[in-house]
């Protein structure tokens, strides 16, 4: 099933103000108190629709960024898409602030759907892709999705893989010494597995009496840019090298975000309650491959997890097709109006090269020591 | 008069108990041993990791990120090099968030030659460290600045690659680090591990007080007219012992310690040069590429016209190690005699 998501040049003015309308509006008139078969697990039609609104949201923010980057308007995308039924419950599931008081979140280049879930606005994203000066994360200096945003503990996203595992094992241990019961959350992929960093968190999170309070999560999407993951990993289940370190570990079907949440929500209390480490496998979709490197075209034969749960909750009387058509227009239009927004926004200067070496911009041009 | 091995743990005490230190952690570096060279001894934060150099810097970096302050040790420099992408985006953090996350840690590492720990116990890491851009990276040469110097590196809010010789972990210096009482066996009573029935040892730390070496900032160790000899660490003692030595002919040498490698007290430098119009620049990292061949180079931009001699470098030798007899060793990093000949080299050049 495909879905045009692309609103033609030309209605700049619809576009904006759809814009303003809400997603959650056009939805609220959709439900129905019809019969369902499918309990999804007894969480609300509320979070339901939530969560699904998201997912769009996430899906076209990132088809968005594939468009500007195929646009020559941006140097390369990497990105999520087919992440959204893991990313977007990760998102909604955490304890948001700053401070140790607050769950971390060590994240990999394909998490959009969480800084979705978190609250982002899709002009920021488009900033970063688009390099402006404005640009939240990195301000211009830095690839898409390599997000950062300190007030929600995003840790900087980086571009070399598996190293933000240890990391997050550095803020559990300031967490656990907090003691608000916070917890620290990475993410990766399968491939970054086979780093030593990966071993690192492990053993790190799990040394008998200094257990670490981290949700340890790998998006198994089967592949390592281009080699399948046959061609790298012995061990049938990841999940299965935490088991050796005792860790508690599960392997999830990531592309069911009701699954990914039960179970997300069961390893946080966990966590949370004993002060010990949780390693969830989630097995993903990538969509649109690796990055902009392998063309960042959509792969038909995968599961989209957006439309099936987009289907499901049709099915379920839960949310009607008009409603959900309107879902992603009303998104499509935001991210052109973000664009478009981004487009007029200024980069930045040569001389800024300068700041930030340091703190307080200290001095860092050895000519002038 | 306390070693630097006593003064770093005398400075990491200060750090955990007046400037918020809160973890000092490394492979050995908690109890028992209390570190191999017994700098993290009795220290009430120390604590062993798993012998993971990439875990201890990935750790460091998270404690750092979630707001507590630290002091992580990889036991011999040798083994840093496996960390080196990670110090890479520890020194990016800062920069690549466009100043948003700070990282205000400091790594600790001995390093260099002069205990015989051949291949994999005598690396140096200057010239590589002095590549890491967003660290400052120092490098003490006696106790006094060792003490000065962590400190100055705990209250630095980037990350500080505090590098000490290995060579000069029992060297005493002259000047009593403030609030160290002036009797060093009274010292070695109140904080080293006795060597037996140490069960329940727990140390007696001295008052003492704060004291900043500023990063960047040099020391004249031997005032001279004739030339200046720029080093740090361990050579500024073979440096000096050839100063003296040679004054006596009436060959008069400036040495400087430069105590940081990045930043550089390139104004302390440039006045010294100006007075004497020759340098040599003494260090045992390998000679390509080489960090005093950075200041060589600035040297001769900034200074041709007042050189009567062309800046020398004197390094170590490029070899991929260091053998552990001592004919290698001494055939691969400068020693006093190589040091007297370039200085005289240096100064017998007529332009």
């Amino acid at each position: 099933m495909s879905k045009k998501t692309t609103v033609k040049a030309g209605s700049k003015s619809a576009a904006k103000k759809s814009v303003k309308a809400s997603a959650k509006t056009a939805v609220k008139g959709s439900k129905k108190a019809s019969a369902k078969a499918d309990n999804f697990g007894g969480l609300s039609e509320d979070l339901l629709l939530r969560i699904h609104d998201l997912m769009v949201k996430s899906r076209v923010l990132e088809e968005r960024l594939i468009k500007i980057y195929k646009a020559g308007e941006a140097y390369f995308w990497i990105g999520g898409p087919g992440e959204e039924a893991f990313g977007v419950p990760l998102g909604l599931l955490a304890r948001k602030g700053q401070g140790p008081a607050y769950d971390w979140f060590h994240l990999h280049y394909r998490c959009t759907p969480t800084m979705v879930a978190l609250g982002m606005n899709m002009v920021d994203s488009i900033r970063l892709i688009m390099n402006r000066a404005t640009d939240p994360s990195t301000g211009g200096r830095n690839f898409a999705n390599h997000y950062c945003f300190p007030q929600w503990n995003v840790a900087p996203v980086t571009s070399p893989i598996e190293v933000q595992y240890p990391l997050a094992c550095g803020t559990a241990h300031v967490q656990k010494r907090f003691g608000k019961k916070a917890l620290s959350i990475v993410t990766g992929g399968d491939a970054g597995t086979a780093e030593g960093d990966f071993a690192s968190a492990l053993i790190l999170a799990s040394r008998k009496g200094q257990e670490l309070p981290v949700l340890i999560t790998v998006q198994n999407n089967k592949f390592g840019i281009s080699t399948p993951f046959e061609g790298q990993h012995g061990e049938t289940h990841i999940a299965d090298r935490a088991k050796a370190f005792n860790i508690r570990a599960r392997v999830i079907n990531g592309n069911d975000p009701v699954e990914t949440y039960l179970a997300m929500q069961e390893e946080m209390e966990y966590i949370r309650k004993t002060g010990k480490p949780s390693f969830i496998e989630a097995h993903v979709s990538r969509l649109y491959g690796h990055s902009s490197a392998d063309g960042a075209n959509k792969k038909a034969s995968m599961v989209d997890p957006v439309f099936t749960f987009e289907n499901r909750l049709i099915d379920a009387g839960i949310l009607t097709e008009k409603a959900a058509k309107k879902i992603w227009e009303i998104y499509e239009a935001e991210g052109v109006a973000a664009q478009e927004q981004a487009r007029t926004e200024p980069v930045p200067t040569p001389e800024s090269v300068w700041e930030h070496v340091y703190v307080d911009s200290e001095n860092a041009d050895w000519r002038k020591f | 008069m306390a070693s630097v091995a006593q003064a770093i743990r005398m400075a990491l005490h200060y750090g955990e108990t007046n400037l918020g230190v809160k973890d000092i952690f490394g492979q050995d570096v908690g109890a028992p041993l209390g570190g191999v060279f017994t700098a993290t001894q009795g220290l009430k934060t120390a604590w062993n990791s798993p012998l993971d150099e990439r875990g201890i810097i990935g750790m460091a970096m998270g404690i750092a990120m979630g707001g507590d302050k630290c002091v992580a040790e990889i036991q011999f420099a040798d083994y840093i090099f496996n960390t080196i992408d990670l110090l890479k985006i520890a020194g990016n953090t800062l920069w690549c968030t466009n100043g948003q996350v700070q990282l205000p840690m400091v790594v600790m590492t001995p390093v260099g030659a002069g205990i015989f720990g051949s291949v994999y116990h005598s690396h140096s890491f200057d010239a590589w460290a002095s590549r890491l851009p967003g660290w400052k990276i120092v490098m003490p040469s006696n106790p006094l600045d060792a003490y000065g110097l962590m400190l100055a590196a705990i209250k630095d809010p980037n990350p500080v690659l505090y590098l000490k010789s290995k060579a000069l972990m029992r060297h005493k210096g002259d000047e009593l680090i403030p609030g160290e009482p002036s009797d060093e066996k009274e010292l070695k009573a109140m904080i080293d591990k006795p060597v037996q029935n140490a069960e329940g040892w727990k140390p007696r730390w001295p008052d003492l007080e704060e004291y900043i070496v500023p990063i960047g900032k040099g020391k004249i160790t031997h005032e001279g007219e004739h030339i200046t000899v720029v080093t740090y660490s361990r050579m500024v003692h073979l440096c000096d012992e050839v100063a003296h030595k040679l004054a006596g002919e009436g060959i008069s040498v400036e040495v400087i310690d430069l105590r940081s490698i990045y930043p550089y007290d390139w104004q302390m430098i440039k006045s010294s040069i100006e007075k004497t119009g020759r340098v040599l620049f003494v260090n045992e990292d390998t000679e390509v590429t080489n960090f005093g061949e950075h200041l060589a180079y600035r040297a001769t931009q900034e200074l041709f016209y007042q050189l009567m001699a062309r800046p020398r470098v004197l390094a170590g030798k490029n070899l991929p190690g260091i053998g552990l007899h001592p004919n290698l060793e001494k055939n691969s990093v400068p020693q006093l005699h190589d040091i007297e000949t370039a200085i005289r080299e240096v100064v017998a050049e007529v332009p």
